[in-house]
């Protein structure tokens, strides 16, 4: 969908689980995964409104990465393995 | 992949009745598939099968040692694969983090690899070698879409498309086999949006 992401966000892997920040699940634009399906993808596996996937799908698109889910580690770790399971290209990263 | 299917002719392109696409049925999808076309894509998705069972097997039998492992479904790789096609499969859960990633690799990839290799036997058992009218079930539809998916990825790193706006025409002279590919690579795109709109 694009050019290279560019920014690349520091995650820590400490035992800092403070629950006030939370972790998240980034999907990271490529070029060869059609926006239809990423937007298709959001709405499946997380069951975002159309609208809301859309505009996620564009941030990944206009913006290089967007974050798609946040909570815990080990549940964004489900959401990066599904996400991967469609073959989008998303990491877990700590919300700083 | 590799550049060597008897499948493609330089003018196979040029068919017009070669675009088919799926279009929305009850509880599912269908489309038609030419014999060439259907040889094109059973050779891809199973190249794809190979790739990910590969060095699963070679897993396994390192974890056999360790019955708990194996029991969990936990696998022997923690590096990212050489293959940058399996890398990209396969992709690192951290951005920045190789201790994280290894970590989660352990943890997801063999599944992972399960997963893609069912979708891509999913399509090979749907698609008959001769071709003709497919009809798939809703189930039948997301594992296409995957396969699909992991196709198209797979030609995009071989064919080095890293910008999406480049004229992919250009990209190879005529002669080069993966002239073909960029083709195909365009089909399955066009193939893989129509399945997504049935569905939508």
């Amino acid at each position: 969908m694009g050019t290279a992401p560019v920014e690349v966000q520091q995650p820590i892997t400490g035992q800092d689980t403070a629950l006030d920040v939370p972790w998240v699940t980034v999907v990271w634009n490529d070029p060869v995964n059609l926006m239809n399906y990423v937007t298709y993808v959001f709405q499946k596996v997380f069951g975002y409104p159309k609208a809301k996937a859309e505009k996620l799908m564009l941030d990944v698109h206009h913006k290089g990465k967007a974050v798609v889910s946040s909570g815990a580690r080990e549940a964004m770790e489900r959401d990066a393995e599904t996400l991967h399971g469609y073959g989008l290209w998303a990491t877990v990263s700590h919300d700083s | 992949m590799s550049w060597d299917d008897d499948y493609l002719s330089p003018d196979y392109g040029e068919d017009a009745e070669i675009a088919s696409s799926f279009r929305p049925v009850p509880g599912g999808a269908t489309a038609y598939f030419e014999r060439a076309q259907a040889g094109v894509i059973r050779s891809l998705v199973s190249q794809i099968a190979e790739l990910v069972s590969a060095d699963s097997t070679a897993a396994a039998a390192a974890v056999d040692s360790d019955d708990l492992e194996a029991q969990l479904g936990l696998s022997s790789h923690a590096e990212p694969p050489d293959d940058p096609v399996l890398a990209r499969l396969l992709p690192d859960g951290y951005p920045d983090d190789p201790e994280a990633s290894a970590e989660f690799r352990r943890y997801t990839e063999e599944s992972l690899r399960s997963a893609k290799a069912a979708s891509a036997q999913a399509v090979l058992a749907s698609l008959p070698p001769g071709g003709g009218q497919v009809r798939l079930s809703e189930p039948e539809c997301q594992q296409w879409l995957r396969s699909l998916n992991d196709v198209r990825l797979a030609l995009g790193v071989r064919l080095g498309i890293t910008d999406e706006n480049e004229d992919l025409t250009e990209r190879f002279a005529a002669e080069d086999p993966r002239s073909a590919y960029i083709w195909v690579y365009q089909w399955l795109a066009y193939l893989q949006d129509s399945l997504i709109e049935a569905l939508s």
